[in-house]
C-alpha cells in the first residue's frame, strides 16, 4: 500500500456542521492521475467531502473538521497552510457553469491576473493553452474578445474547467459538472475528463451512476456520512462488496 | 477517439488474438492429424489453456464494458455478439484438442483410402478455409462474406451424413480396421461440430452489423414454402 503514489488522503476524518455529523470517520487514498468518483445519494455526505479537498466549507458558519486531509503528505488543515496557495493546488469546477461577466479572455486569465501576472505573453500563452486542453480553442479563438455569457451551456462549462487549468493545479474538484448540460455537451466534458486525467487528478461528484462508470479510475460509495466502498470502478460496478452499494447502483434502493 | 471506441477497439483485438491461436489450433489439428504427429498434437493440446485464458479474459473485458458503459445500439450489440463468438471460438478450440487427442493414440497416419472414401481431408480444409473467411468477416464486418460462410457448412453436414455407411462398407472389406475407423468417425463429427460452430460465429457476426437475427432460419424458410424471401440459409 505505502509504495503508492497517493495524491490525496483523507484520515480519520470527521465533519460537523455545528450538530450533525456530517462525515463519519472517512479514510480513502486516492490515487494521483486517476479518476475518483464519489456517488451516493442526495445528502450522503459527498459534495461535503468533496469541499473539504480544497478547504471551501471553511466559510460556513459551524462547520468544523477532525482529521487529517493529506495533499502531497501535507495537511491542508494544517496552521502553516494559506487557503490562497491550496486553491492554486486544487481547483474547482461547479455544477453550474458559472464564468464572470467578462471577455472569455479575461476568464481565462482571472486566476493568473489575481496573483499579479501582467507579462502579456505569459497571458496570451496560457490562455490558449488552457483553450486548447478544454478542446475550446477552436470554437472561441476569434471571439476571444466576446462575452463568456454568449457562450453555450457547455462551453461555458469547458471555460470554466479552463479557467481552473489556467492557474495550472494538480488536483482538480469537479462538483456534478454535467447535469446542468445536454448529453452531447456531456460527452464532450466526459472525454476531456479522461484526457485531463493524463496531466491532472482529478475527483468529481456525480448523481449520473453511468457516468461515475464512463470516466472514474476508482469510486466511492457515501451514504449518511459514512464511506461505504471505496474500489476500482470496474470492481464496483460488477461485483460491490457491501449490499447497501450494490442496492443503490442498481436503483433498488430504499 | 471515443473513450469507449479505445475500449471496443482492445476488445476486437483481443478477439482476434485468440481467434488466431484458435485457427492454429484448428491447422496443426489437421496436420498432426495427417501425420500421426503426436509432438504437434501436444502443442495443441497445451495450446487450450491459453485459449481459456483468453476466454475467461474476454467474459470480464465484456462484463466491464456493460457494466461501466452502459452501451447502446451497434455497441451493444458488438458486446453481445463478442460473448458468443468467444465462447463458440473456445469450443471450437477445445475440438481441436479433442482431435489432438485422438492422434496421440494413433499409431501411424490414417489410410490414405480411408480418407478420401470419407472425404475426410476436403471436409477438414473446407471447415479450416471457413474459419478463416469467417476471421475475415469479422474483422472486415462484410456480412455478406458471413452469409457464404453460413451457407458452405452443408457440404461439410452432407459429408457427415454419409460418414457412416462408408466407414461401414469400408469396415467390410477390412474389418481389421475398426479401432482406426472408429477414431476417424468420431473426429469427422467434431469437424462437423465445428462447422456449426463457425456458422454461429458468421450469424454473430450478422447479428452484430446489420442488426438481424439470422440463426434458426433454415427450418423456417422450408416451412414457409419459399414465401419467405431472405436468402439466409
Amino acid at each position: 500500500m505505502s509504495k503508492k503514489n497517493y495524491k490525496l488522503e483523507a484520515k480519520s476524518l470527521n465533519a460537523y456542521y455545528g450538530n450533525f455529523h456530517a462525515l463519519k470517520d472517512i479514510n480513502i487514498a486516492m490515487e494521483e492521475k486517476a479518476v475518483t468518483a464519489f456517488i451516493g445519494p442526495s445528502g450522503c455526505g459527498k459534495s461535503t467531502f468533496l469541499r473539504t479537498l480544497n478547504r471551501m466549507n471553511d466559510y460556513i458558519d459551524g462547520f468544523r473538521v477532525e482529521g487529517e486531509i493529506l495533499l502531497d503528505n501535507r495537511d491542508i488543515y494544517g496552521k502553516d497552510v494559506r487557503v490562497d496557495e491550496l486553491r492554486k493546488e486544487v481547483g474547482m469546477v461547479f455544477q453550474k457553469p458559472n464564468p464572470f461577466p467578462k471577455t472569455i479572455f479575461e476568464n481565462v486569465v482571472y486566476g493568473l491576473r489575481i496573483q499579479g501576472i501582467k507579462d502579456k505573453r505569459v497571458l496570451a500563452e496560457t490562455a490558449e493553452t488552457s483553450l486548447r486542453q478544454t478542446a475550446l480553442w477552436d470554437e472561441v479563438k476569434d471571439k476571444l474578445d466576446k462575452s463568456a455569457l454568449a457562450l453555450s451551456g457547455g462551453q461555458q462549462q469547458r471555460l470554466c474547467i479552463a479557467r481552473a487549468l489556467a492557474i495550472s493545479p494538480s488536483v482538480i474538484l469537479m462538483d456534478e459538472p454535467t447535469s446542468a448540460l445536454d448529453p452531447i455537451s456531456t460527452a464532450k466534458i466526459e472525454e476531456l475528463i479522461y484526457e485531463l486525467k493524463k496531466d491532472y487528478t482529478i475527483v468529481i461528484v456525480t448523481h449520473n451512476m453511468q457516468q461515475a462508470g464512463r470516466v472514474s479510475d476508482q469510486t466511492a460509495f457515501f451514504y449518511m456520512g459514512e464511506l461505504v466502498e471505496f474500489s476500482k470502478t470496474k470492481i464496483m460496478f460488477t461485483s460491490p462488496k457491501h449490499e447497501r452499494t450494490q442496492n443503490y447502483i442498481t436503483g433498488r434502493f430504499g | 477517439m471515443n473513450h469507449i471506441d479505445l475500449e471496443l477497439e482492445r476488445l476486437k483485438s483481443k478477439l482476434m488474438d485468440m481467434w488466431d491461436l484458435v485457427e492454429y489450433q484448428l491447422q496443426s489439428g489437421h496436420e498432426a492429424m495427417l501425420k500421426a504427429d503426436h509432438e504437434l498434437a501436444a502443442k495443441v493440446v497445451k495450446l487450450g489453456r491459453k485459449v481459456n485464458n483468453y476466454d475467461v479474459k474476454i467474459d470480464s473485458m465484456c462484463e466491464n464494458l456493460l457494466a461501466l458503459y452502459t452501451p447502446v445500439a451497434v455497441d451493444l450489440r458488438l458486446i453481445l455478439a463478442t460473448l458468443k463468438i468467444n465462447a463458440n471460438l473456445e469450443r471450437i478450440g477445445d475440438t481441436a484438442e479433442g482431435i489432438s487427442m485422438f492422434v496421440q493414440q494413433q499409431e501411424r497416419p490414417f489410410l490414405p483410402e480411408l480418407l478420401e472414401k470419407t472425404n475426410t481431408y476436403a471436409m477438414f480444409t473446407e471447415a479450416i478455409a471457413m474459419f478463416a473467411d469467417c476471421r475475415k468477416a469479422y474483422k472486415a464486418s462484410n456480412t455478406e462474406l458471413a452469409r457464404t460462410v453460413i451457407k458452405r457448412d452443408k457440404m461439410l453436414n452432407k459429408i457427415y451424413r454419409k460418414s457412416d455407411d462408408v466407414v461401414a462398407a469400408y469396415l467390410q472389406i477390412y474389418p481389421e480396421s475398426i479401432k482406426e475407423c472408429l477414431a476417424l468417425l468420431s473426429i469427422i463429427k467434431k469437424v462437423e461440430r465445428v462447422g456449426d460452430q463457425i456458422t454461429n460465429i458468421a450469424e454473430e457476426i450478422i447479428f452484430y452489423r446489420d442488426a438481424k437475427v439470422v440463426k434458426h432460419k433454415s427450418k423456417k424458410k422450408k416451412k414457409a414454402n419459399g414465401n419467405d424471401n431472405s436468402e439466409n440459409a
